[in-house]
């Protein structure tokens, strides 16, 4: 099925909560409101004639100059190879959505590293822990106004320059 | 078990809950390679990410770098010279089969098949002499650009390339005959690690994992790129979704690329292996050194970087494990805003758990070798 009228579909089915709908890029991709984004996914999931089975990635995207965190769902049906992305808009400080797990299992590691690089929240996740990261690590390195820690556990993380070391 | 484990081929950590040798439960620790590539790749221009994409999977590094220079020129909207994009398969290829030479020789030596695993990296010694004579390096090879590749390929490589596969296709009937139908080897693969379709579809599975399962699903024939729809190759699947589905399957993977290779080798034509486009190719160093506007395209390219137009691409490659992302975010200029990968052996490794459960601790060594979870890739 084309993207538009997957768009279409949605946009009859659930009337104001999607919207944004971007048909000429590379990859069609439409906006999702961030209460509604489970029950339009189960929906994507189950209706025979969309089936999106698989949740190919799962990944934010960290917009400061719009103040706002996009969480991006890449979503690929195997039975009737079609693809579409979903885009959810999520204030900077303190983003919170739900977690998509109970359609998707892949879902739970995905999530866990979106939350352990750009601190999203998935509200009703199972094990939200950081993966990639210590537990103890401070921040969120993929957001763009990160700055790292000076030291960690004691080792100091910045490095002076090897000139300088010659010179001294 | 782990973080340094001997038969954990990568450093991970298991956190398992036993009941005497009984896996009760299982919580895997990634992330001990984790070196920032997202946000290295932030701080560089579009071509010095090249490197970097090298260091993920490191046992097929081809295929990073052919996915990553796809995704960028579907963003810049160019197309890559007939040969180039003949090459690139040929090379893709010769990296798949080094990755699961890997996985399954060192899968059969940790289950006491040592001559198998000494025979499978003979092979890929071959097939990774090859590489090195075209791409100058064995792992860390860097050899695509973006809008085309380093250099063209030896002049007698065809000749180089048979006779490789000759002696790797005695090679691997010899393993064929000492492990298919060996009764230890079987036992300790058959039946172990079963996911069915649903859950691997579920947890997003691709690659031999899900092919072992009974899907017909490879990023090759899906959403064929390069020539690879001008290309005769079968898609091997398993019944059972077992370690030993996955490890024929892989096996089975093999010829199939070797298939692969001999007809593109066949089919390839003659041409340039780069774009003629000043913008995105670097001049050769001829024009560099005679000529001003040689000059300056070598000095924009390296000092700017390609200007790549704002906008947004998720490009995936068939990898050694699965479906290789790149998820590429330009707001225009020469430094990417954000590089995303699906890792394939990451969300392999989210799986993990569900294949383990209720098996016992020595289950874990065939089932994570048939992962074939790279830390490069897993952890980025």
């Amino acid at each position: 099925m084309e993207a538009k009228e997957i768009y279409g579909k949605l946009e009859r089915k659930f009337a104001g909560k999607v919207s944004g709908f971007q048909g000429d890029v590379m990859d069609p991709n439409l906006r999702v409101d961030p209460q509604a984004v489970v029950e339009v996914c189960r929906y994507l999931r189950d209706e025979p004639d969309l089936k999106f089975e698989i949740l190919s990635d799962l990944t934010g995207l960290d917009l400061p100059k719009e103040n706002k965190i996009q969480v991006v769902y890449h979503i690929y049906s195997y039975s009737h190879r079609h693809q579409i992305v979903l885009k959810v808009d999520l204030p900077r400080e303190n983003p919170q959505l739900s977690t998509m797990e109970g359609v998707w299992k892949v879902a739970n590691w995905l999530e866990r590293e979106a939350f352990d690089l750009f601190g999203i929240v998935f509200e009703g996740h199972t094990d939200l822990r950081r993966i990639l990261l210590p537990e103890d690590w401070v921040g969120h390195p993929l957001r763009k106004d990160y700055v790292e820690q000076e030291e960690y556990d004691g080792i100091s993380t910045q490095r002076a320059p090897l000139v300088e070391k010659l010179l001294r | 078990m782990g973080p340094s484990h001997p038969a954990t081929h990568g450093t991970i950590k298991f956190d398992l809950k036993l009941e005497g040798e009984k896996i009760l439960d299982c919580d895997v620790v990634v992330g001990y390679l984790h070196r920032g590539f997202a946000k290295m790749c932030e701080q560089v221009t579009w071509t010095q990410v090249i490197p970097y994409t090298d260091r993920l999977n490191y046992v097929s590094p081809l295929i990073n770098n052919v996915g990553y220079a796809l995704a960028v020129e579907k963003l810049l909207g160019v197309e890559t010279p007939a040969r180039c994009q003949f090459i690139r398969v040929i090379m893709s290829e010769l990296s798949r089969i080094t990755d699961h030479l890997t996985c399954c020789g060192m899968a059969a030596s940790e289950l006491g098949a040592i001559t198998v695993g000494f025979y499978l990296i003979e092979a890929r010694e071959l097939l990774i002499r090859i590489i090195e004579v075209v791409t100058g390096a064995r792992l860390t090879i860097s050899y695509t650009r973006i809008g085309g590749v380093k250099h063209d390929l030896p002049p007698d490589f065809a000749e180089q390339v048979t006779k490789a596969f000759r002696k790797s296709r005695q090679l691997l009937a010899d393993c064929d005959r000492l492990l298919s139908r060996n009764r230890i080897f079987i036992d300790r693969m058959s039946g172990l690690g079963v996911l069915s379709q649903e859950t691997a579809i579920a947890y997003g599975l691709t690659g031999p994992i899900l092919r072992s399962t009974g899907v017909s699903y490879d990023v090759r024939k899906a959403e064929p790129y390069l020539v690879y729809d001008q290309l005769d190759f079968e898609i091997p699947i398993g019944t059972k979704g077992d370690n030993y589905d996955r490890f024929i399957c892989r096996m089975l993977e093999i010829e199939q690329s070797m298939r692969i290779v001999e007809q593109a080798l066949k089919k390839i034509p003659l041409g340039p292996v780069s774009l003629d486009d000043p913008h995105v190719v670097l001049p050769e160093k001829e024009k560099v050194y005679n000529s001003i506007e040689g000059l300056m395209h070598h000095f924009k390219i390296i000092m700017e970087g390609i200007q790549v137009p704002a906008g947004e691409v998720y490009l995936a490659v068939e990898g050694g494990n699965g479906e290789l992302g790149f998820y590429i975010v330009s707001n225009g200029g020469g430094k990417p805003y954000r590089v995303r990968v699906r890792p394939p052996c990451f969300i392999a490794m989210s799986a993990f758990r569900e294949m383990i459960k209720g098996s016992m601790i020595a289950d874990i060594i065939p089932t994570f070798g048939m992962i074939n979870m790279i830390g490069g890739e897993c952890d980025r």
